[in-house]
């Protein structure tokens, strides 16, 4: 591995953790490849070849772990965790969290009680995983054209 | 039995830099600075504290070969090669003093927690530290 793909890790990890603090805010996949000063047709599929899957489907479980820890930790009703998380309908938002954790969110609500743990640790140990494995899903972000691509 | 723990290690692309970043940006100070050969035992430490140290590695020969150590850099710049956490008695005036002095890599900003106020940056490499300012008077959980 050369210097060159060092850095480019560099740029895209940097581009990740922009989704990790700016969730809440409507991200357009130009804005986030900005950050790693990649060509926004190229950026998805880099992404995906460095960290194993699509920035917007990141981008999904990022949303998905913090209205997990909303659901958890607040009483504030579905919809408005839906919106707090950087979803803009509740009809994308219900159906992504139930693809990703295999439930309702107020299904999970009523399953889960806050955690005592340090947030750091919940950021990492709640991130749910299991639909990182499957087939990106269309979106804004537009990469599933470019996860096609060979 | 063991009693404590005095070195841990940070893996790094470059020691010069990481000395820069945890010394003048994070305000640690230098510790120990004995080369031999191409290896270069390099640790920070904070200042009081002279029993505990991060030895700041850099992958390669002679412990690493280069196939390996690529790996390593391949997974430091990936942000997947672990974490530190510090503590400081201010986070958000740590917050301001490190933007002022040009970090730019922040995970997180100062947020509070029933156990502090915690934020996140990144080292120049792509390692995390997390930095929390403990709460005077933690909320008991009994969740």
């Amino acid at each position: 591995m050369s210097r060159d793909a060092e850095d480019l890790n560099r740029r895209l990890l940097r581009a990740r953790d922009a989704m990790d603090r700016a969730y809440a805010e409507p991200l357009d996949v130009r804005a986030v490849a900005a950050v790693a000063h990649i060509s926004e047709a190229h950026f998805s599929r880099t992404f995906r070849a460095v960290f194993g899957e699509t920035p917007h489907r990141y981008l999904q479980r990022r949303r998905v772990e913090r209205s997990m820890f909303l659901l958890r930790e607040t009483n504030r009703s579905v919809t408005d965790i839906c919106l707090d998380v950087g979803f803009t309908s509740l009809g994308t938002f219900s159906r992504t969290f139930r693809q990703i954790v295999g439930e309702t969110p107020s299904g999970y609500r009523a399953g889960h009680e806050p955690m005592a743990a340090p947030n750091c640790f919940q950021l990492a140990a709640t991130r749910p995983w299991a639909a990182a494995r499957g087939t990106p899903q269309s979106s804004r972000f537009g990469e599933a054209t470019a996860a096609a691509a060979p | 039995m063991t009693t404590r723990l005095s070195v841990t290690t940070v893996k790094v692309l470059d020691q010069d830099e990481a000395l820069d970043f945890y010394v003048n940006k994070l305000g640690l100070e230098k510790g120990q600075d004995i080369r031999n050969g191409p290896f270069r035992w390099l640790t920070v430490r904070f200042p009081g504290e002279p029993n505990v140290e991060i030895f700041l590695e850099k992958p390669g020969p002679p412990v690493h070969d280069e196939a390996t150590a690529e790996q390593l850099r391949e997974l430091i710049t990936k942000g997947a090669m672990g974490s530190l956490v510090f503590e400081t008695d201010d986070a958000r005036g740590l917050y301001e003093t490190l933007k002022a002095r040009g970090v730019t890599d922040f995970t997180q900003e100062p947020t509070d927690h029933f156990y502090g106020t915690d934020m996140g940056i990144r080292d120049p490499f792509g390692n995390a530290i997390r930095i929390l300012q403990p709460a005077r008077n933690p909320q008991k959980v009994t969740a």
